[in-house]
């Protein structure tokens, strides 16, 4: 051997160090990327966070309110008719106009009776047809601030701008700085916004019927997806010729998963609406339209699911004498459960998190009452937050937040499912 | 096995209650999103006060409300559309043709477009002619014929205008806001040009025709109605990136122009009163935008607000008096009215009794 040619050691020796290096900026760059992406969901979370967690406490003011039948205008009828009727704004003012007799101008009174929510009388209400002896009786009560007052208080308005380009002029903040002087105004833990439908009051709206909407059509697309997707796939799969027939099924599988969710709205419309006759705006014409959506995800997850199942399990079962039926689900399908639920709950996650398509069929509406059934009108959760994200009034901006924040809790905690049924499949096996 | 019994039991569900669809207990209203805050308040008074439920309101544009209003009469169509333009008579021969023959027409208030900058910049003192000259993407050139619009700043098109680059975030082509902005504002620029002016009058294939040569516009501009080559040089917004379209989001809009003081913004006056401690409305012809002003007339930018009714449905869906009576009572669209709040402009008293006594008639429109 001489000494120009080198030996293989000498050789790998000399560009180990070069190799060492490179892979050395490999891991740097994945970290890196890893950490951009990382800094991304930071900021998301603190931005979101930081505008959407005052919307869970709501400024409330304490009012001493005497339920008076006078006041009331009902006379000695206790009825739910005459008791639902009658007129419970004017105890909110008489109370507003006792802390606050100065006041005795026509406007200056109005400014007044403005700082209670439009809806407390409504409040008032509900507590006397259902306990009608509090006629006659003097009760402290915590109502509902208006949505000025709210942002106000938690100091999202700036109250040192000169009066003309304020929502609230000086004379209404002496009267919040008065109440609160007293102990009178308090932000409570703001439960409306968890119970109630959709309002124009930033106060009294809340996602309780974006959130029943949501879990309706969830469950119709549930319903129909699972079933549907895991026997195309378990048919594809395994008793399926392979010809051109199952080969263009496939194929078109695969291109319908990536079709524009607004499509499958187009779709819906045209089916569902105009040609079967559902209603607008229903949760199942929804949960149908995202079943379209979903059916793509599922099949292929779930096709990819028994794949991976090893043939030795299926050679084993045939070979002890099962039958092709009993091979599949006795032996394959639990081992490919694990990986058809988690494609199901991947496809349900994007379901719950979809606008586009619900546009077409109708979904993105003003409603108030809960819907009580996959037939009622109804929206859903991101369409809620689509649609307070464009409403002038500033308290919905932290509302717009606060949805978004119950909108991710939902996604991870479906996402937290996932993950722990493959354990505790892959526990069992 | 309770598997299948279950999925059995919710199919079964299913289908007994679709088959209680076929009649509606709800109101069902579509149309213009700048209808949409004022209804919504309304719907939810209603819903509220009343044993009926709330009204299920889709935020649809005009055109789009006034074609779901007009596709039949029954349950599966809308009782009520809203607008923020007058109805087309092509829209009332279409709904006639599918059976939709009585509409009542309820006017509901004004609403006014702001041009406004952030509080941080100078107050802006323009004219129509000046937003004209400054968005338009052609204008008269020295010798009166049409040119690519020079301008760079609000300087160049009046010297009493701030040395600013031109910046204008506004609505897309879309939207109803940017159809009446071109309307009030563009058009009306353009008038205040004798030539344009005798253009947008002009009748008959050679008068038009010897005004476009005036002009200089290209004769391959000109169709049969006349009045379109007026819409389609007046009505052209520039494309150089002096107008910026926005989106609808009008919230958005406000968020930009307090991030960039030099920019203004167009967007409806209920935005104006609800941001005054972030933005301030520009002075459009020696008025600002204010409540008073658009009522009595005097604010230039504002637009009258439409519903409309199906008559065949009043009866059949329950609610609907209702929900009308609500609508045209004092309490609501009055002077003093809930709907103030929100910021529509209310009608003089005269036009309004006008209407509501109509409404209670049901009487039907006719254009």
């Amino acid at each position: 051997m001489s000494n120009s040619t080198q030996t293989t050691i000498e050789k790998v020796n000399a560009t180990l160090e070069r190799r060492y290096a490179k892979e050395r900026r490999f891991r740097k760059m994945g970290i890196a990327a890893i950490a951009i992406g990382l800094l991304f969901v930071v900021l998301l979370f603190v931005s979101i966070i930081s505008k959407g967690h005052s919307a869970f406490w709501q400024t409330h003011i304490k009012l001493d309110i005497e339920f008076s039948a006078e006041l009331l205008d009902i006379g000695d009828r206790r009825d739910i008719e005459t008791l639902s009727t009658a007129n419970y704004a004017a105890l909110t003012k008489a109370s507003l106009k006792a802390i606050f007799p100065e006041v005795d101008q026509r406007k200056g009174r109005r400014m007044l009776y403005k700082m209670i929510s439009i809806g407390a009388p409504y409040l008032l209400r509900e507590m006397v047809i259902n306990d009608p002896t509090l006629i006659g009786s003097h009760q402290t009560v915590w109502l509902p601030a208006d949505d000025d007052i709210d942002m106000l208080v938690k100091e999202q308005t700036d109250r040192n701008l000169p009066e003309s380009s304020r929502r609230l002029n000086d004379k209404v903040i002496g009267w919040v700085d008065q109440l609160m002087a007293r102990g009178a105004v308090e932000k409570l833990f703001n439960t409306t916004f968890f119970t109630a439908g959709d309002s124009r009051e930033p106060e009294l709206a809340g996602i309780g019927g974006a959130i029943t909407g949501s879990l309706y059509t969830l469950l119709v697309a549930l319903l129909l997806a699972f079933p549907i997707g895991v026997a195309t796939a378990i048919y594809l799969e395994e008793f399926a010729p392979t010809n051109r027939w199952t080969d263009m099924i496939e194929v078109n599988i695969n291109n319908l998963a990536a079709v524009p969710s607004i499509v499958f709205g187009l779709l819906g419309l045209a089916l569902f609406i105009n040609l079967a006759g559902l209603p607008r705006s229903a949760p199942l014409v929804g949960g149908l339209v995202l079943t379209l959506m979903t059916l793509p995800t599922i099949i292929i997850a779930s096709r990819a699911a028994l794949k991976s199942v090893p043939p030795s399990i299926r050679e084993a079962a045939m070979g002890i004498g099962a039958s092709k039926m009993q091979t599949i689900f006795h032996h394959v399908l639990p081992l490919a459960m694990p990986g058809m639920l988690t494609g199901t709950i991947i496809g349900m996650a994007q379901a719950l998190g979809e606008t586009a398509p619900l546009l077409m069929i109708g979904m993105v509406a003003f409603v108030v009452d809960i819907p009580g059934g996959p037939l009622d009108p109804s929206t859903v959760l991101p369409v809620q937050i689509f649609l307070w994200a464009d409403s002038p009034e500033r308290a919905f901006l932290e509302r717009t937040s606060a949805a978004i924040m119950v909108l991710l809790a939902f996604l991870i905690f479906m996402n937290l499912i996932a993950v722990l049924l493959r354990k505790r499949f892959e526990q069992q096996r | 096995m309770i598997n299948k019994r279950t999925l059995l039991a919710v199919t079964l569900a299913l289908a007994a209650t679709s088959v209680t669809a076929a009649s509606r207990d709800y109101i069902s209203i579509v149309g213009s999103s700048t209808v949409y805050p004022f209804a919504t308040v309304v719907a939810e008074a209603f819903g509220k006060s009343t044993k009926y439920k709330t009204p299920k309101i889709e935020s649809t544009g005009s055109g789009g409300g006034l074609k779901l209003f007009c596709a039949g009469v029954g349950v599966e169509h809308p009782d009520i559309t809203n607008a923020s333009r007058r109805i087309k008579k092509s829209e009332v021969e279409r709904c006639a043709k599918n059976g939709v023959k009585e509409i009542i027409e309820v006017k509901v208030g004004y609403d006014g477009i702001a041009i406004a900058n952030s509080n941080a910049a100078p107050l802006f003192k323009l004219s129509r002619k000046d937003l004209y000259l400054a968005l338009a993407k052609q204008v008269p050139g020295p010798d009166g014929k049409l040119i690519d619009n020079p301008y760079k700043t609000w300087n160049d098109v009046n010297p009493t205008l701030p040395n600013s680059k031109i910046e204008v975030l506004g609505p897309p082509p879309t939207s109803g806001t940017r159809d009446a902005f071109s309307d009030l504002v563009l058009g009306a620029g353009a008038k205040k040009f004798s030539d344009l002016k005798a253009l947008r009058k002009a009748k008959g294939e050679e008068k038009v025709k010897a005004l476009m040569i005036k002009l200089g516009i290209p004769a391959s501009a000109y169709n049969k109605k006349g009045k379109k080559v007026f819409k389609a040089v007046a009505y052209a917004v520039r494309e150089d990136g002096a107008y910026i379209e926005a989106g609808e989001n009008d919230n958005l809009i406000v968020q930009k122009l307090v991030a960039n003081p030099n920019a203004l913004g167009v967007f409806g006056f209920s935005f104006l009163e609800q941001n005054g401690d972030k933005v301030q409305g520009s002075i459009i012809d020696g008025v600002a935008p204010a409540f008073e002003s658009i009522a009595d007339g005097s604010y230039p930018v504002s637009r009258p607000l439409f519903f409309y009714v199906k008559r065949a449905h009043v009866g059949k869906i329950p609610g609907i008096k209702g929900y009308l009576a609500e609508f045209t009572s004092n309490k609501a669209w009055g002077d003093e009215g809930y709907l103030t709040d929100k910021g529509l402009i209310p009608m003089p008293k005269q036009e309004r009794s006008q209407f509501a006594s109509d409404v209670k008639g049901l009487k039907p429109f006719t254009l």
